[in-house]
């Protein structure tokens, strides 16, 4: 059964009210806490190691699996999953990890999670990462991500870690065949003594691959963060780097780009930009009668949307 | 009606204190539209500051309807119904024009009603649903920056050069809409502006030179003396000729 604090985390993390629908497997401190399974997507245990392996059918259109985990006291936990997407499935996948830590325990969750998406399939994939709780107990995440997309395949990342988080490291590596593309949005605020590490590769393997990533972050009070953001082109492929962070207080940010190309007809951009909020949009705001404060919470709300 | 006192602005640039208004004395009325103009950097946008709250003056008071809003703040100001459209106004990216607007007129959105943005030539569901963000031109930016004025039922309204990036068919829209808005909710229109035809709209010319205002005129006479001027003169760019040398003539 789930409690009021459950659902709170679920609800952060998945937008669920309740047990969803269709496809999903629910992981509560450490344990299974309930799963679905569907004619076209099933989820069997690992055997040598904890962690579920995630079976989508070819062909399957408009289905969705969700795999929330939740931690609700001091413990550590690591998972390993791994997704096979058929050829030419199209789905949702929405995963995400919730901690209410209201102790002094240390409350870790380490995924290591890797995805196989076949010839011409298409994943939305969906990672929000939320903490809680009063206690001095840290609350860290650690995902890493392994993402491997075949010909024509189609990969949409959106990851986003707004609240309550003390440590993160996260590390993503997706390799693009041909005509493979990939779109990964990240958000990130980060506040108090928190820190946060974000480090993504993308390989694009095969002619036409084309990646595009979009990170945005805001930074408050004495929190610090890292993006090490890398594109490898080896062959005639695409690839853009938006990385822009809003830095406050006495936060820190560090930036570091890095695009590499292995072939001549590879087009390879970044751009980074680090700064505080602009004075003119809270002027601009405050002449529309919002306080210094609420101008704020309106830019950052945006930008972080 | 806004009243300007004796209003004098010092800023600080480079440790080295400017003196930027001196003694400036404007009494504003309801229903009227009033367009300031005079050279760049002349104190035109410094007096709309001023009105906003953005510049706090040295000396000197403001009061709105009889009230002293000297000590009032930007939001405060705000509130009691002072608005200030932005020479070059910020884009802010996540935010979009519906949820500018929203926040401007403190009321939801009606995706049917289109007049706001009709107002400044841009079609309301094309638009709504943007991002005020890079993608903006700065035309573009202007006319929202417009529409959030129109929004609000203001009795103050300032507009900095808002004919700047408008398109010659908009420009017809916006007269007119200048024309209607100080009628509809009796509001005090400061229009920051070289353009003729918006010289046209004027009740009063309030020429600003040098921190100080140089001249309060009607638009008849200010009109004369440009036509003077242009007539006289075939290199506007450094006519140095007449009272009115300053009057930019870069039209």
């Amino acid at each position: 059964m789930l409690n009021a604090i459950d659902k709170k985390l679920l609800q952060e993390i998945a937008g669920l009210h309740s047990i969803p629908q269709g496809a999903y497997n629910l992981r509560k401190d450490g344990q299974a806490a309930g799963r679905n399974t569907t004619a076209n997507i099933d989820i069997v245990n690992k055997t040598d190691k904890p962690g579920i392996d995630v079976m989508i059918k070819p062909g399957t259109k408009q289905e969705s699996v969700h795999i929330p985990v939740i931690l609700s006291q001091g413990m550590e936990d690591l998972v390993y999953n791994t997704f096979e997407i058929g050829e030419n499935a199209d789905v949702l996948i929405v995963a995400g990890c919730g901690i209410h830590n209201a102790g002094s325990e240390k409350a870790q969750h380490d995924g290591v999670h890797e995805f196989f998406v076949r010839k011409g399939a298409k994943v939305r994939y969906v990672e929000k990462h939320y903490g809680q709780g009063g206690g001095t107990g840290g609350r860290i995440l650690n995902p890493k991500t392994i993402i491997e997309v075949e010909e024509d395949g189609v990969v949409e990342l959106e990851m986003v870690q707004i609240k309550g988080v003390d440590a993160t490291e996260r590390d993503t590596l997706v390799r693009l065949h041909k005509n493979a593309h990939l779109i990964v949005t990240e958000r990130l605020l980060t506040d108090q003594e928190q820190t946060a590490e974000s480090k993504i590769t993308v390989e694009l393997l095969g002619e036409n691959a084309a990646a595009k990533i979009v990170s945005r972050s805001v930074a408050k009070d004495d929190s610090r963060q890292v993006f090490h953001l890398n594109l490898l082109g080896y062959a005639k492929c695409r690839g853009h780097i938006q990385c822009d962070s809003i830095i406050m207080d006495n936060a820190k940010v560090s930036s570091i780009p890095e695009i590499s190309a292995y072939h001549s007809d590879a087009e390879l951009i970044h751009e980074a930009a680090i700064g505080r909020i602009a004075s003119e949009q809270l002027l601009k705001l405050m002449t529309l009668g919002l306080t210094e404060e609420e101008a704020e919470e309106t830019i950052l709300q945006g930008f972080l949307k | 009606m806004l009243e300007l006192k004796n209003i004098s602005v010092k800023v600080t640039e480079d440790n080295k204190e400017l003196q930027i208004l001196k003694d400036i004395n404007l009494q504003l009325e309801k229903k009227k539209i009033y367009v300031m103009t005079g050279p760049n950097g002349g104190g035109k946008s410094s007096i709309a500051k001023t009105i906003m709250g953005i510049y706090r003056p040295a000396t000197g008071q403001i009061l709105l309807d009889g009230v002293d809003i000297t000590e009032k703040n930007i939001s405060e100001r705000a509130q009691m119904g002072i608005g200030y459209a932005f020479q070059q106004p910020p884009r802010f990216k996540g935010i979009r024009v519906r949820e500018l607007l929203e926040i401007a007129s403190g009321q939801e959105m009606d995706d049917d009603d289109c007049d706001v943005l009709y107002d400044v030539g841009l079609c309301t569901k094309d638009y709504l649903d943007r991002e005020i963000n890079a993608g903006f031109s700065g035309g573009e930016l202007k006319r929202i920056e417009i529409a959030t004025l129109l929004s609000r039922k203001l009795k103050v309204a300032v507009f900095d050069e808002p004919e700047a990036g408008i398109d010659l068919w908009s420009f017809q829209q916006l007269t007119e809409t200048f024309q209607n808005i100080h009628q509809k909710y009796d509001t005090t229109l400061v229009i920051i502006s070289h353009q003729e035809r918006i010289l046209r709209l004027a009740h009063e010319i309030i020429v600003i030179d040098q921190g100080r205002v140089r001249e309060i005129t009607s638009k008849e006479k200010f009109l004369a003396e440009l036509e003077k001027i242009d007539t006289d003169c075939r290199c506007r760019d450094d006519c140095i000729k007449g009272d009115l040398a300053n009057a930019e003539c870069d039209r």
